[in-house]
């Protein structure tokens, strides 16, 4: 078990995300939520994969402890990167989220099916979106179970 | 329109427990039991005398279940192309690795594993009413 801010592990997060901005803000307010997050970006949806499979750039990638993946992305959309992650037999037990500005039904429904781990929708209010990055932290890091380590292959 | 939560647990103790801390946590939640994983699966096939119970918004699982196993109560769940999209949360006793990475490899949305202590297990109660029934978008489809 992976016990957050006691071990000194520190906990890796990729976030998927294509607005600088909403980088940004994401970065600042993981910071103040818990200071043993690693936050990596990835941009568009190629070089999520590219992190995920270890590839080009990306070879010392970490293994996530949890995803956060916007749906609308350059290159290789968010539901193709969800299936993709959900389709593959080591890469599916990383729990994801979806964090998107949509709240079409249409959207929310097609991420569960492909196993997204819970769809959250990004509030246009700034300290409504730094409450919403706490709680993610404080259940996904903090009370949820999260794999240790990929299973083997 | 309440909130449906199907809790699959076998120990009476528990359902009371759970009942309980949802009560407190958000009154507009409608807990629904089943006590074994063959009730479970005929509440949300709605079958027998479950003909006319609601789909769930939320089912919360337990692993060790009589008749039929959790986990292949979350197999069936994640199979099927309607019940899957209901968000399945495991909470079991079991912090056994081989149990949390069965539960991801199974689909499940998250693992969580009870607390012995009552005061630990209503705050996670409450943690599970404050992220995914407030913070969390359901899919509304019944």
């Amino acid at each position: 078990m992976k016990t957050i801010g006691q071990s000194g592990t520190p906990i890796e997060v990729l976030l998927v995300e294509d607005s600088p901005g909403d980088v940004r803000l994401t970065r600042e307010a993981f910071r103040e939520a818990n200071n043993a997050i690693h936050l990596h970006v990835a941009a568009d949806g190629v070089e999520a994969m590219a992190f995920l499979t270890h590839t080009g750039d990306h070879v010392r990638a970490p293994r996530p402890d949890l995803i956060l993946l916007d749906l609308n992305l350059p290159k290789m959309d968010g539901r193709e990167v969800l299936a993709h992650i959900k389709d593959d037999i080591t890469l599916k037990t990383i729990p994801t989220v979806i964090l998107t500005t949509s709240d079409a039904e249409l959207d929310i429904v097609k991420s569960y099916q492909l196993h997204a781990n819970c769809y959250l929708t990004k509030p246009v209010q700034l300290d409504a979106f730094e409450s919403l990055v706490k709680s993610i932290n404080d259940f996904w890091l903090i009370k949820v179970k999260l794999p240790q380590k990929a299973p083997c292959v | 329109m309440p909130l449906e939560v199907l809790l699959v647990e076998d120990s009476p103790g528990d359902v009371r427990l759970t009942k309980e801390a949802f009560r407190d946590a958000n009154s507009s939640i409608h807990l629904n039991v089943a006590a074994d994983g063959v009730e479970a699966m005929a509440f949300l096939r709605h079958q027998g005398i479950h003909a006319h119970v609601p789909r769930p918004d939320l089912i919360l699982l337990d692993l060790n279940l009589p008749k039929m196993d959790g986990r292949e109560v979350l197999a069936h769940i994640k199979e099927d192309s309607s019940l899957k999209l209901i968000p399945t949360v495991i909470l079991t006793t079991s912090d056994a690795e081989a149990d949390i990475v069965k539960s991801y490899e199974l689909q499940a949305n998250c693992y969580l594993s009870k607390p012995v202590q009552l005061d630990a297990f209503e705050a996670l109660v409450k943690s599970i009413n404050d992220f995914w029934l407030t913070k969390v978008k359901l899919p509304r489809q019944r």
